[in-house]
């Protein structure tokens, strides 16, 4: 009898492949001689009016195939590229060109294409065009947005792209009334998902059949193969994307098309080559998406206990300079900035702003870390003024076990209301004081102070909703040899989906394992799919797997009731073999049950022989009966009301060092439910990178722009990623497995949640090992470095002296 | 005008590869793209993240840091090449399986040939040792937690193979 | 990110080597090429020739005697770093060189090309500096010695002329009863320092370098100045300025503490 794979932490079958070298990345395929390659001339200036753009020089370059500018583009190439998500509030989306058209918006926006024979003559074609431009004045920065004595677009007043409010009540009437108010300013500035692995594009046309196959390295095979099929006038039969190895996403490659996108399909279908584009690392920087940049005002009242009476929060946020990606992440810092929590009234205002900056789409956590940066400060504020325990004046307001279903009363990113399906915050709390000696840190305080040492605990809470629809499909497909091939199609870009998917269709089609082969991210294999983002493909994608391995399996054991003349209520199917319960010498194998699914005329093997017309079935019947299709499979498509709602809890004990401001991390611990674990070691992967980004974005990662919208660290020297010396040297984790009610397997997302507290833990932490007591709060800015830290006691002194 | 090209000999994985390439060509980009070998990766072509690591005569250096006609004399060993012949994974690799020690990938290749050096160079690290072995290297989806458990179970397993071998 | 074009010769000898620099102005040699392939690669320079040097027979030794360590223009960071002699004889080789970048970039970066590469943000022209060592340099003149001193004329910028190959780099022992610490402190490890210091106090005389700090690898003499007057006595003749990194305050303040650090360390017994 085999166990249930379902909550053990089965190795991974993905990595064989991978830890031989033989991974196949978009930059692997097609690599051959005769494969062009691409080069990008990108606007060195942040803001300008492209006068004139001469390629002649490039013209006579050895070995260049192609150089197109705007003015090569047509039809639906030469309009804009798509506003993807489109929103009400969103009054003034824009979005740029595929190549540039009359004006460049940032450092790093697409001006000309060049294909050529290798990358290195690409380049060299790239610097022999001149480019005449009239400067423009940039606008970099929140604050110089906000001032719009400058305009990133001529057209959007005040560079107010939208103008977002949602509210439970009259929270101005609601702060009158509440016996304590605060009053907070925070800033969060920009960082990045930066996977090692930059975009990538190869194309292929073949004009044999009429069809153009595409290699792309996103996070939505489905959706770049609707946005090039447009784009291109082709009909969407005529494009097959698939989604090679993918070395990392985070986010940023849910946006498509990027314009590399759509031009190397294009050229692969003119010049009738395979045509391949690899990003490299300073065009990620500058022309890839960041996140995070955030400027927030928060006023708060409260009562004795730390309740939360009105919550009134407005912030701006910098969508850079166009908006292809819509409101998502300022929708969801809005919302999901409440958290576990309960306040009586909040209103949520927000302005998303144009700056002359590579634009901004979601990076894990999709503004949640910014918005539980906002609460969690609130929370940090308030035992500060009340001097009470953080925990408490936590607890204070936690969403009770018996409240869910818990109605927010706002909508969330996908347009449904804000209702949390399941969850128990305050058995978390105890966990996570449990994790990190809450209790017993001030007595570690102590005996680290007369070392001389300083020593801070820090906690934050978050509830991320996760598994947004609108659907994701499976097709479960048994081989007569037994093999289980098993497709969905939303992508992997390393959460172990062909390991997890196999243990959920093994578990529920009763096969072996290690027969179950999964393909994600291949529009070949399913057409119908929407994409790997919002923590959503083991809710969305392995939901649908395990209806669709039970729509085999019910298939199955009506085919093997016939051939074992038993009621299919008395089978059961173990190691990929249909038995009679309790009567074992009945039996047929799942292969030949496929064999039987699929009565044939003609004979190839041993297999297809054994279904043959002659050998299979009853003659006074159809080969088919009337309610079946042939084939041993199983389709089908999970689509939830509304989004499931996971939850959980970091601490961590920081160490400030005294003369130098270096901040060092000493335990951090985490406390995570994401409902049923389909994998333990997959999920607790997940939360370790989570954390280590979340490091990064708290201690380490900005990006910093000069005034006149260059980005000064578009390097891995000078943007600091951490290494393995930056993080935490070991993570507690402990799991909370609160169902969801919503899907089969009671499960939730997992995939953002490390890294969404990060910066909430960490300026709690800090602050409370510096013993600042400023007005309100003393840390209000992340990411914060040693030299900030330096600057902040400084002026502290200086406050207090 | 064309570029001229010159003659590269490349000893790669015990093979010795002919080559005409022009002087620019970087190692990274030879082994890739002259010699498919797509296993070394290129994450930052400025010598930072690590991913395209590879022994030089059993050091690890950075690939994308070095051309391919100046590679001339050494002897080179990729991520395919560290299993055994018989396509038994090295006791590295295997530590990775063992220890979920990688998850998209990318960053692998740099991290299994650092690590095969490092140990070889220190088969029994301490914690410490093990973290060092690694400091050197980018990834962006592990937090390194189990990469380090990776190298201390690797050095584990060679420990095991000394006993099992005298 | 890939190199403009470029011609390239591998003399089998540094007479080869020399002439084929010296027949072009807008040739560069290559040694270890950590630092310069990155910069050609984001085509922050084109040289129109590289001269690999890595051909050149016995330029990659770390030859140690009494008087100090020689160290040959092909031998690498690690090697050095891996010299026990020669971490006898000049303790603050070591101490320095595990400072320098990571491990993987040491197995190839040369320490006479980080030398000549004239970097402030490098360990080891501060080192040579500290110690007074120098650099033989061989031209088409014939061959010299340049002292470190005299080695460092402006940011990024040695006192070579472009067509000199630097052989070697001497750093003299340390003096009996000498003592050297040495101390950094970076964003990262592993990164270029925000402030790193070395200190070298032989007798009375206490002299620092500093990493980072001033534009051009900075040695100051510290002798005879009070514990509690050590860092600010150093920033008076120091610069330092803000980067994306650290403001030029707190950078002053690394100042003070590691200049303190390194010279408690290298005059105490603990």
């Amino acid at each position: 009898m085999t166990t249930k794979l379902m909550g053990t932490g089965v190795q991974r079958v993905e990595d064989q492949r991978l830890l031989r070298g033989h991974g196949r990345y978009a930059d692997d395929v097609a690599v051959d001689a005769s494969t062009l390659h691409c080069a990008v001339l990108r606007s060195p200036h942040a803001h300008a009016r492209i006068v004139d753009i001469d390629v002649a020089d490039v013209l006579d370059v050895d070995g260049v195939h192609a150089v197109w500018t705007y003015d090569d583009l047509t039809g639906p190439m030469a309009e804009p590229l798509p506003l993807l998500i489109p929103h009400p509030a969103l009054t003034h989306g824009r979005t740029q060109y595929a190549l540039a058209k009359d004006e460049v918006n940032y450092v790093g926006e697409a001006i000309a294409f060049v294909v050529a024979d290798d990358r290195y003559v690409a380049e060299d074609a790239v610097g022999r065009i001149r480019v005449s431009y009239d400067l423009l004045p940039p606008v970099v920065g929140i604050e110089a947005a906000r001032a719009a004595d400058r305009l990133v677009h001529d057209d959007v007043p005040g560079n107010v792209g939208a103008r977002m409010e949602q509210s439970t009540g009259d929270v101005e009437a609601a702060l009158a009334a509440s016996p304590r108010r605060l009053t907070l300013d925070l800033d969060v500035e920009r960082s990045a998902c930066m996977p090692l692995e930059g975009r990538g594009t190869v194309a292929r046309w073949d004009p044999d059949i009429d069809r153009l196959q595409v290699w792309s390295s996103t996070q939505t095979a489905t959706g770049v193969r609707a946005v090039v099929a447009v784009k291109l006038g082709l009909d969407l039969r005529q494009v097959d994307v698939i989604t090679p190895d993918v070395g990392g996403g985070f986010g940023v490659k849910i946006n498509h098309p990027w314009p590399e996108e759509l031009l190397v399909p294009l050229a692969a279908r003119t010049l009738g080559r395979t045509v391949k584009f690899t990003e490299d690392r300073r065009e990620h920087f500058i022309s890839s998406a960041h996140e995070r940049g955030q400027v927030q005002h928060i006023e708060v009242g409260f009562d004795d206990d730390g309740r939360l009476l009105a919550l009134d929060v407005m912030f701006w946020h910098d969508h850079g300079a166009y908006s292809p990606y819509g409101l998502i992440v300022p929708i969801i810092t809005s919302t999901q900035l409440l958290g576990p929590y309960k306040p009586e009234v909040y209103r949520v205002v927000f302005e998303s702003l144009y700056t002359n900056t590579v634009m901004v789409t979601p990076y894990r956590g999709a503004g949640r870390p910014q918005g539980c940066y906002a609460m969690e400060r609130a929370m940090d504020a308030i035992a500060a003024e009340l001097g009470k325990d953080r925990t408490e004046v936590r607890a204070a307001n936690f969403i009770q076990p018996d409240e869910f279903p818990f109605e927010q009363g706002l909508v969330f990113q996908d347009g449904r209301e804000l209702t949390y399906d399941s969850g128990d915050y305050p058995a978390s709390l105890e966990k996570i004081k449990a994790l990190i000696g809450w209790d017993d840190f001030p007595a570690y305080r102590a005996e680290m102070a007369a070392q001389g040492r300083r020593v801070g605990i820090g906690l934050a809470c978050y509830v991320e909703g996760t598994g947004v629809g609108p659907y994701e499909g499976a097709h479960v497909h048994v081989e007569t040899s037994g093999k289980v091939k098993v497709a969905t199609g939303l992508t992997t870009q390393g959460q172990g989906h062909a390991t997890v998917f196999a243990q959920l269709v093994a578990d529920e089609l009763g096969c072996r394992f290690e027969d179950v082969e999964v393909v994600t991210g291949d529009t070949r294999r399913m057409p119908y799919a929407v994409g790997t983002f919002a923590s959503r493909a083991a809710v969305m994608s392995g939901s649908a797997i395990h209806l669709a391995a039970r729509k085999a399996k019910q298939k199955a054991l009506k085919i093997a009731a016939e051939a074992l003349e038993a009621s299919p209520d008395d089978l059961q199917i173990v190691d990929g073999v249909v038995s009679v319960k309790g009567s074992p010498g009945s039996a047929i194998d799942l292969g030949t049950v496929a064999v039987l699914s699929n009565p044939l005329r003609y004979a190839f093997d041993e297999a297809s022989k054994a279904a043959t017309q002659f050998t299979v079935g009853d003659a006074s019947k159809p080969p088919v009966a009337e309610d079946e299709e042939p084939g041993l499979e199983g389709t089908d498509f999970y689509s939830p009301e509304r989004s499931t709602f996971a939850s959980g809890m970091h601490a961590v004990i920081v160490e400030t060092d005294p003369l130098t401001a270096e901040i060092t991390v000493l335990k951090y611990a985490v406390v995570h439910d994401c409902g049923k674990l389909i994998n333990p070691t997959i999920v607790e992967g997940q939360i370790h990178g989570g954390v280590a980004q979340g490091v990064g974005g708290a201690l380490y990662e900005r990006m910093v722009y000069d005034e006149s919208g260059q980005l000064l660290n578009a390097s891995f020297m000078d943007f600091l990623m951490p290494y393995v010396t930056e993080v935490p040297d070991g993570i507690d984790i402990d799991h909370l497995e609160t169902p969801s009610p919503l899907n089969p397997l009671g499960i939730k997302g997992a995939g953002e949640a490390g890294v969404i507290p990060s910066a909430a833990v960490f300026a709690s932490a800090i602050e409370d090992a510096e013993g600042l007591t400023s007005t309100g709060l003393a840390i209000t800015a992340m990411p914060i470095s040693p030299s900030d830290l330096f600057h902040l006691r400084l002026a502290h002194a200086e406050e207090t002296s | 005008m064309s570029e001229s090209l010159l003659d590269v000999r490349l000893s790669v994985n015990g093979v010795l590869h002919e080559l005409r390439l022009p002087a620019r060509r970087l190692l990274s980009d030879a082994l890739r793209h002259d010699l498919c070998l797509t296993g070394t990766h290129v994450g930052c072509e400025h010598g930072v993240c690590g991913a395209c690591t590879v022994l030089a005569d059993g050091r690890p250096v950075r690939a994308c840091l070095m051309f391919a006609v100046s590679a001339v004399g050494l002897e080179l060993t990729t991520v395919e090449g560290l299993a055994d012949d018989d396509g038994t994974l090295s006791n590295v690799q295997q530590a990775f399986v063992e220890c979920h020690g990688l998850q998209c990938g990318f960053c692998t290749p740099g991290f299994l040939t650092t690590i095969t050096a490092g140990l070889r160079e220190n088969p029994q690290p301490t914690h410490e040792e093990a973290r060092d072995m690694i400091a050197g290297n980018l990834c962006r989806c592990t937090g390194y937690q189990n990469i380090v458990k990776a190298v201390e179970r690797a050095a584990e397993l060679g420990a095991q193979q000394e006993v099992e071998g005298s | 990110m890939k190199p403009a074009p470029f011609d390239y010769v591998r003399p089998g000898s540094l007479d080869d080597a020399l002439a084929a620099l010296s027949g072009d102005p807008g040739a560069k040699v290559l040694a270890g090429g950590q630092s310069l392939v990155p910069l050609l690669s984001m085509r922050l320079a084109a040289p129109s020739t590289l001269v690999d040097i890595n051909g050149l027979p016995g330029l990659d030794s770390v030859e140690v005697t009494d008087d100090g360590v020689r160290v040959g223009a092909l031998a690498r960071h690690a090697d050095v770093l891996a010299h026990d002699e020669a971490a006898r004889v000049q303790p603050l080789l070591r101490l320095a060189l595990s400072h320098v970048a990571h491990a993987t970039i040491r197995n190839r970066g040369t320490t006479v090309g980080s030398i000549v590469h004239a970097d402030a943000a490098a360990e080891m022209p501060v080192v040579l500096r500290l110690l007074g060592g120098s650099v033989d340099v061989a031209g088409p003149g014939g061959a010299r010695t340049v002292p470190a001193d005299e080695l460092y004329v402006g940011p990024l910028e040695s006192s070579l002329a472009h067509d000199e190959i630097a052989t070697s780099a001497f750093f003299p022992a340390l003096a009996p009863g000498a003592r050297v610490a040495f101390a950094e402190i970076a964003r990262r490890h592993g990164d270029y320092a925000l402030v790193g210091a070395a200190a070298l106090v032989d007798g009375d005389t206490v002299r620092v370098g500093f990493v980072s700090v001033n534009d051009v690898p900075t040695v100051v003499d510290l002798t005879g100045v009070a514990t509690e007057d050590l860092g600010d006595a150093a920033l008076a003749q120091l610069d330092p300025t803000d980067d994306i990194h650290a403001t030029a305050a707190y950078r002053a303040q690394l100042v003070r503490v590691l200049t303190a650090r390194v010279v408690r360390e290298a005059t105490t017994d603990e």
